[in-house]
């Protein structure tokens, strides 16, 4: 091992583990809001890389239908849900707003040559066809039981994860996928050589990153999701809807799985399964920070894509193991050091 | 009496009565169409409906059942064929190791089984339960020894390997270790990897320092492209060579300039218009079209696998039926035996010659080398 392999490892890590350490964040995110382990979320990263994917490579889109089919299907529950009610202004207003994007939408997908579009456009489309499914998601499968035990909503979790997957596989076929990179060129510092789309990857996830932050710090609406993570009763009395609350921390989650899975498309193959395994790192970062603390599970996942890049070279065979045995000291250190309370 | 066994009664006295031909072949297909291993799975069910409908004036219907890449499910799927459906014989599973799990099966009840597996190990070493196991692709053997004679004969003393964490890579290593011991060429380095992994930079440099003359790379599927760019992009500037694995067209698509000059054995399916004219050639020609203007896309080889069980049958059941009638286990043990005396059948992958000793049948004629120019798969003048 020299400088030069030590430094393509660090940068290979660094770029993994901040695509965990976003993966970490909306799961931590998600979780604290709405007590929801959100397993799913790997399936918006292959969804987000393999669309773009298939847009670059002029294949026919089916994506489009199935956002089509889950909004009319919202649609109809809000109309279903209003039948007895009087119905405010607002109310039509909302849905003849999503009727309307869903026109826009298709309207795009359907009239240009999505393969010839530039880049920026094709993730700006992909984004505009993925994020809406994450509170979607929320409203078709969450909300219903958003009261029920954690355990139930884990269940829940895990069905629409599996029911994602095979809807991957029918939509984007078994082959995985793998897009142009953003730029070609690489940064040569003295003999080290830096791939212009590790930096990308690295500093988009910053980006992200400290976009979240100030979000949270300093608009009302992320006080609002804070204080709902902090206190769902309070938040509620205080006239935080947990409705609102759940479906934006899925649509944040869902931009974040999305906009990793375009990241990292260009550097690896994605296949329409690969999502379980990379949320499970993000996972892993959550856990290290405890299931509470952002900054520490950031810097967990990145040290998991660094222990990654590393223990792939060392020992290949024994890459995951060596992964996921990561959790085990620090639940241990974790249980030791918390004081113990029963969550329901 | 159930209902069920009562309408199985009605049944067969109607059959009866529209006698002669009462007697129909059923077999059935196992495929993995979704699951880890759907990308095999997926050519392989789509090829059901290209295979024979009758021989010797019997016909043939074909039950597909889906086992989601599963081994659990491979095995109950495979013990509903039997004891339900009663089936002659079963095409599948896709999955090595499902096939593996289920050998034991199909000697239990005398059903022989084709399956369009990789692993040479559902045939080898054969054993008392083995006989009932048919092989319709080429061992990894064959397909590494053409391998390694274009790197003797290109003067290769080093090689690096690269394979999946799975029986498909492990197998290749066993085998190449070998031949490349036989052969005088030094293995320098032996990484694996996921199919799911994100990144094979660590494995890539590894393989980098140890500087080995040639690379081979031996995975299934799309999974065999990450390692090819990523040794690309840390600078290997040697020959790489792939498995039959990577011979599928979204190979080319995911490794674009990366894979240009692999090189590679397979089958001649992929370089139909190129290969010399042999029987293999027109009847892969004729499957190639049928699959095409079904599905109006191209069949991966796994495809052909099944479609090679197809013929296998097709040619074995007119001596079985001489002995018994389709249904009846001596039917099955004469299926078996007339499967086990095919010789000089051409199918998609080559021509089938097989004997007590030997269930996969090929020889060299089943393979080419095959490498990539301008993106296209060309045929390697040996």
């Amino acid at each position: 091992m020299n400088v030069q392999v030590a430094a393509l490892l660090g940068q290979d890590g660094l770029t993994n583990g901040a695509i965990y350490a976003l993966l970490s964040l909306s799961i931590l995110l998600v979780f604290t809001v709405t007590r929801i382990l959100l397993i799913p979320l790997g399936e918006f990263v292959t969804f987000g890389a393999l669309t773009m994917a298939a847009i670059q490579t002029g294949k026919p889109l089916a994506l489009e239908w199935l956002l089509a089919a889950l909004m009319l299907i919202d649609i109809a529950l809000d109309v279903y849900s209003r039948r007895d009610r009087t119905v405010s202004r607002k109310q039509y207003q909302m849905i003849a707003l999503k009727a309307a994007y869903l026109a826009v939408v298709l309207f795009v997908t359907q009239t240009f040559t999505l393969s010839e579009l530039p880049m920026l456009a094709q993730s700006i489309l992909t984004l505009c066809l993925i994020v809406p499914m994450g509170p979607i998601m929320y409203r078709l499968f969450f909300q219903p039981l958003a009261d029920a035990a954690p355990l139930v909503l884990l269940i829940v979790s895990i069905a629409v994860h599996v029911a994602m997957v095979g809807i991957g596989l029918l939509l984007f076929g078994p082959e995985g996928g793998h897009t142009k990179p953003f730029s070609n060129s690489m940064l040569q510092i003295s003999n080290i050589f830096i791939k212009s789309q590790a930096l990308w990857v690295i500093f988009s996830a910053l980006f992200l990153i400290l976009a979240l932050f100030f979000a949270f710090e300093r608009t009302l609406y992320g006080k609002a999701l804070r204080a709902a993570a902090v206190n769902q009763v309070g938040a509620r009395l205080l006239g935080i809807s947990p409705v609102f609350a759940g479906k934006a921390t899925f649509a944040l989650a869902a931009f974040i799985g999305c906009a990793s899975g375009i990241l990292i498309a260009p550097i690896t193959t994605l296949y329409y399964d690969s999502g379980f395994v990379i949320s499970l790192k993000g996972f892993v970062g959550a856990i290290i920070g405890g299931l509470a603390s952002y900054p520490i599970a950031a810097f967990g996942a990145v040290v998991v894509g660094l222990i990654e890049a590393f223990s792939m070279f060392w020992a290949s065979s024994y890459k995951e193991i060596i992964v996921f045995t990561l959790i085990i000291p620090f639940l241990i250190w974790r249980s030791m050091k918390a004081s113990h309370v029963e969550d329901e | 009496m159930s209902l069920k066994s009562r309408f199985l009664l009605l049944g067969c006295l109607l059959s009866s009565m529209s006698a002669p031909s009462f007697a129909e072949i059923k077999v059935g297909v196992i495929s993995s169409s979704t699951g880890p291993i759907a990308l095999v799975g997926i050519p392989q069910k789509n090829s059901i409906p290209l295979l024979p409908k009758e021989a010797a004036g019997e016909s043939i219907t074909y039950i597909p059942l889906n086992d989601s890449s599963d081994p659990t499910a491979t095995v109950k799927a495979f013990k509903k064929l039997i004891d339900e459906e009663k089936v002659d014989a079963i095409i599948g599973p896709s999955g090595s190791g499902n096939a593996m799990g289920v050998i034991q099966f199909a000697a239990e009840s005398g059903t022989p089984m084709l399956a369009p597996v990789g692993t040479a190990a559902v045939v080898l070493p054969m054993t008392e339960q083995k006989k009932w196991v048919f092989k319709t692709t080429q061992n990894d053997d064959l397909i590494a020894s053409a391998l390694v004679d274009h790197m003797k004969r290109t003067g290769v003393k080093t090689l690096g390997l690269i394979g999946t964490a799975d029986p498909f890579g492990e197998n290749w290593s066993k085998v190449m270790k070998k031949l490349a011991s036989d052969n005088n060429i030094e293995i320098v380095a032996n990484e694996s990897f996921q199919r799911q992994d994100t990144s094979i930079t660590g494995q890539s440099l590894k393989l980098l320092l140890a500087s080995p003359d040639a690379v081979l790379i031996a995975a299934p599927g799309s999974s065999s492209v990450l390692p090819q760019t990523t040794l690309k992009s840390t600078g290997y500037q040697g020959q790489i060579y792939q498995t039959h694995g990577a011979a599928l067209d979204p190979f080319l698509k995911l490794g674009g300039d990366a894979v240009e000059g692999t090189i590679l054995a397979a089958s001649l399916m992929l370089v139909l218009d190129q290969a010399p004219e042999t029987p293999s050639k027109a009847i892969a020609t004729k499957y190639v079209e049928d699959y095409q203007s079904l599905y109006n896309k191209k069949p991966a080889t796994f495809g052909g696998n099944v479609f090679d069980a197809g013929l296998l049958l097709e040619t074995a059941i007119p001596t079985a039926l001489k002995t018994a009638k389709p249904g009846t286990p001596e039917f099955r043990a004469a299926l078996r035996d007339a499967l086990e005396s095919t010789t000089e059948l051409s199918g998609t992958q080559g021509v089938y010659n097989i004997t007590p000793e030997d269930h996969s049948g090929f020889d060299e004629r089943g393979r080419v080398l095959i490498t990539v120019k301008n993106g296209k798969w060309q045929l390697l003048e040996e």
